[in-house]
């Protein structure tokens, strides 16, 4: 019993930045733009939140400022990929390049504590809720694992019910759908396709912004360098692996999240038939399954039409 | 990676990569300056580092034959339309053949050890490559994300390796043996003292030819032979090449091995010209470092040698600065990379749509 709840636990906690890296992605690929950029948004999020929440000493002004990064990140990427239509993919990778190097420059030159930010104290950081009668409700490992997290988790939580509503239910969503698909069909039907665009890239900056400040405020309570190690990738995976489909992708995530959850308890463990089994197969795992999946043998993995394509306006 | 329609051609190929360092530049002299340092000081202190003194050349030229490899690799794939993010990956295994020769062989000659090597980084960095470009080919599987994911299994399965197989006896860090002196690449300076050139003691070496070498082979291959013909027809326009009756299948994964291959090079210089042994991820980006160099270099064995100098330089006068401006450490050159990437490689509408208007509007006038 404890065994499954420290596992299950472990599970939500991971797989919490990378849900909403996964959502703030699927904005992006389903409006047609590539977002290889999530890792740098994140890890953008992740250093202003760490900045502004120390200076403030609050939470929330440093959740507010993670947003904010990451949609200043997501312009940037929107900016290139939209309005001067670059490649997107190259895009994506040199912005990771670009917020991976000036990161811990700024960190270095502001804090003199060599590429990190200070340790924020609990005042500054998103604790978890105790709820006095959680006890008493939660009976077994798996009720018991919704309590007792901070109120990013539950955010997370609620965006995926929220997401999945506006993309398939949502006036907006079925414009973002179209954009990414059919740009031309949608721009003769009078929809602003760089509009949608943009607002997309929006919706995924903030969201991005929520997960790196989530590693920030939840996580660690300081701004480490390169701190986001690949989890934008992995989001990105994910959503592949979900097929573009948002919950599907939080499926996605919630695998990875439970190889990493039980690869930290199998370490030294000898199973029976297979002996121990290296962390770093495990690692390695989200990985492979994408490729796998990418490969065709576990159905067919369809991206949006228009996907990666710059949208010139027909005369 | 379109070409521009109306501007002379010394302008696309000379005047626009120009303009895109420059706004790098620029911007990372907006960073400097944001952070309290003076940029133009900068600048003078980074040229010197990275040509000032011979050493600072050497160790220039060292960091340019890496660079020369990867940027190759990535110019490859791009001329079959590929974009091969996993550079870092492929060479990153093909260190693994080497190490793997190296630890096995390393007792017999050099002129038998080192070949060996060679091969083994080409026939371990192309596999690397193999499979993403069999996915890309035959499933149609995108060759980003599939090369991206390797690079992470890469780097888990070098780790695993490292830490639990290949690691020296009785030592606690992830690296291996010192290779015998017989799979050491001869040195620079090792080479010329005997003619009485007296060089200083950097880890440029003999690699540095074998890049020259794979210049000249590129051109060759790319634009003088029917392998190249074919290649770059692909990259074109891939309904007509299949139409032509090119088999697209067969050329887009040969292209992923040679351009595995060529990034596998890329460790030769580092593990048998300088480090002497493996250790863990001494690939160090290298791999993305291609990215910029054939973005900047436009896919040309000329413009890759010379932007393979450029990051050379930078790596080398960057690392020199940060000695003397400890506020300004290595990180400032990934950004300054980044915004090559970007400005190059992404931006390139910002400053062509602009310059081929004027030039339109000048030719008008005449």
């Amino acid at each position: 019993m404890d065994m499954i709840f420290s596992v299950l636990d472990a599970t939500l906690r991971v797989s919490t930045p990378l849900v909403l890296a996964a959502l703030a992605g699927l904005f992006s690929e389903r409006s047609g733009v590539v977002d290889l950029a999530l890792e740098g948004k994140m890890l953008a999020a992740a250093f202003a939140a760490a900045c502004v929440a120390y200076i403030a000493q609050s939470p929330w002004v440093g959740l507010g400022a993670g947003i904010a990064a990451g949609m200043a990140v997501a312009m940037l990427h929107g900016v290139v990929s939209i309005t001067y239509n670059g490649n997107q993919l190259i895009s994506g990778v040199a912005i990771n390049m670009m917020v991976s190097g000036v990161t811990p420059v700024l960190a270095l030159a502001w804090f003199q504590q060599g590429g990190r930010t200070p340790t924020l104290s609990d005042d500054a950081r998103f604790t978890a809720i105790e709820l006095p009668f959680a006890d008493a409700i939660a009976h077994s490992a798996v009720l018991k694992t919704f309590f007792g997290h901070n109120i990013l988790v539950y955010l997370a939580l609620l965006l995926i019910f929220v997401v999945s509503w506006v993309v398939y239910k949502s006036r907006f969503g079925l414009r973002l759908r179209a954009v990414g698909e059919n740009p031309h069909a949608a721009d003769a039907a009078g929809i602003s396709v760089k509009g949608v665009r943009y607002m997309a890239q929006a919706i995924g900056g903030a969201l991005c912004g929520v997960a790196g400040a989530y590693l920030v405020l939840a996580q660690t309570g300081a701004f480490i360098q390169d701190m986001t190690a690949g989890k934008g990738y992995l989001a990105l995976a994910a959503l592949i692996f979900g097929k573009w489909r948002p919950w599907s992708a939080v499926l996605g995530c919630l695998i990875f999240a439970f190889t990493d959850a039980i690869q930290i308890r199998l370490q030294g463990v000898e199973l029976p038939l297979i002996g121990s089994i290296p962390d770093a197969f495990i690692q390695a795992l989200p990985y492979v399954l994408t490729v796998v999946l990418l490969a065709g043998f576990m159905g067919r993995a369809v991206a949006p039409k228009a996907i990666g394509v710059p949208f010139v306006k027909s005369r | 990676m379109s070409q521009p329609a109306n501007m002379p051609r010394w302008a696309s190929l000379w005047l626009m990569p120009l303009l895109n360092l420059f706004a790098a530049l620029f911007v990372s002299g907006l960073v400097i300056a944001l952070i309290g340092e003076d940029p133009v000081e900068c600048l003078k202190l980074m040229i010197n580092g990275a040509f000032g003194y011979p050493e600072g050349i050497g160790y220039t030229l060292f960091y340019t034959t890496s660079f020369i490899f990867t940027g190759l690799a990535v110019a490859a794939a791009f001329h079959a339309g590929l974009f091969n993010i996993g550079g870092e990956g492929q060479m990153y295994l093909a260190g693994l053949g080497v190490t793997l020769v190296c630890l096995q062989f390393d007792y017999l000659p050099a002129y038998v050890v080192i070949p060996l090597a060679m091969l083994a980084a080409i026939v371990f960095g192309g596999a690397w490559a193999l499979v993403p470009g069999y996915l890309q080919a035959k499933r149609g599987s995108h060759i980003v994300v599939t090369t991206i994911m390797f690079n992470f299994i890469a780097s888990s399965l070098m780790t695993w390796l490292l830490v639990d197989k290949l690691r020296m006896e009785g030592s606690q860090t992830p690296a291996t043996r010192e290779f015998a002196q017989n799979a050491w690449v001869p040195m620079l300076h090792e080479l010329f003292a005997p003619l009485g050139f007296e060089l200083p003691n950097t880890p440029l070496n003999a690699s540095f030819f074998l890049a020259l070498v794979a210049l000249v082979l590129f051109y060759l291959v790319v634009w003088h032979s029917p392998k190249g013909f074919v290649t770059r027809t692909v990259g074109l326009n891939e309904k007509a090449a299949r139409y032509a009756g090119i088999p697209v299948d067969k050329v887009v994964i040969a292209v992923m091995c040679v351009s595995g291959a060529l990034a596998g090079l890329a460790a030769i210089n580092e593990l048998l010209g300088s480090t002497h042994r493996m250790n863990m991820g001494f690939t160090n980006g290298i791999g993305f470092v291609g990215i910029a160099v054939a973005l900047m270099g436009r896919n040309h064995p000329v413009g890759i040698l010379l932007s393979a100098l450029l990051f050379g330089a930078l790596t080398q006068g960057g690392l020199d600065l940060s000695f003397e401006k400890p506020a300004i450490t290595r990180e400032m050159i990934i950004f300054t990379q980044g915004l090559i990437i970007l400005f190059c490689g992404a931006l390139e509408n910002l400053f062509q749509t602009p310059l081929s208007a004027a030039f339109k509007r000048m030719l008008k006038n005449q």
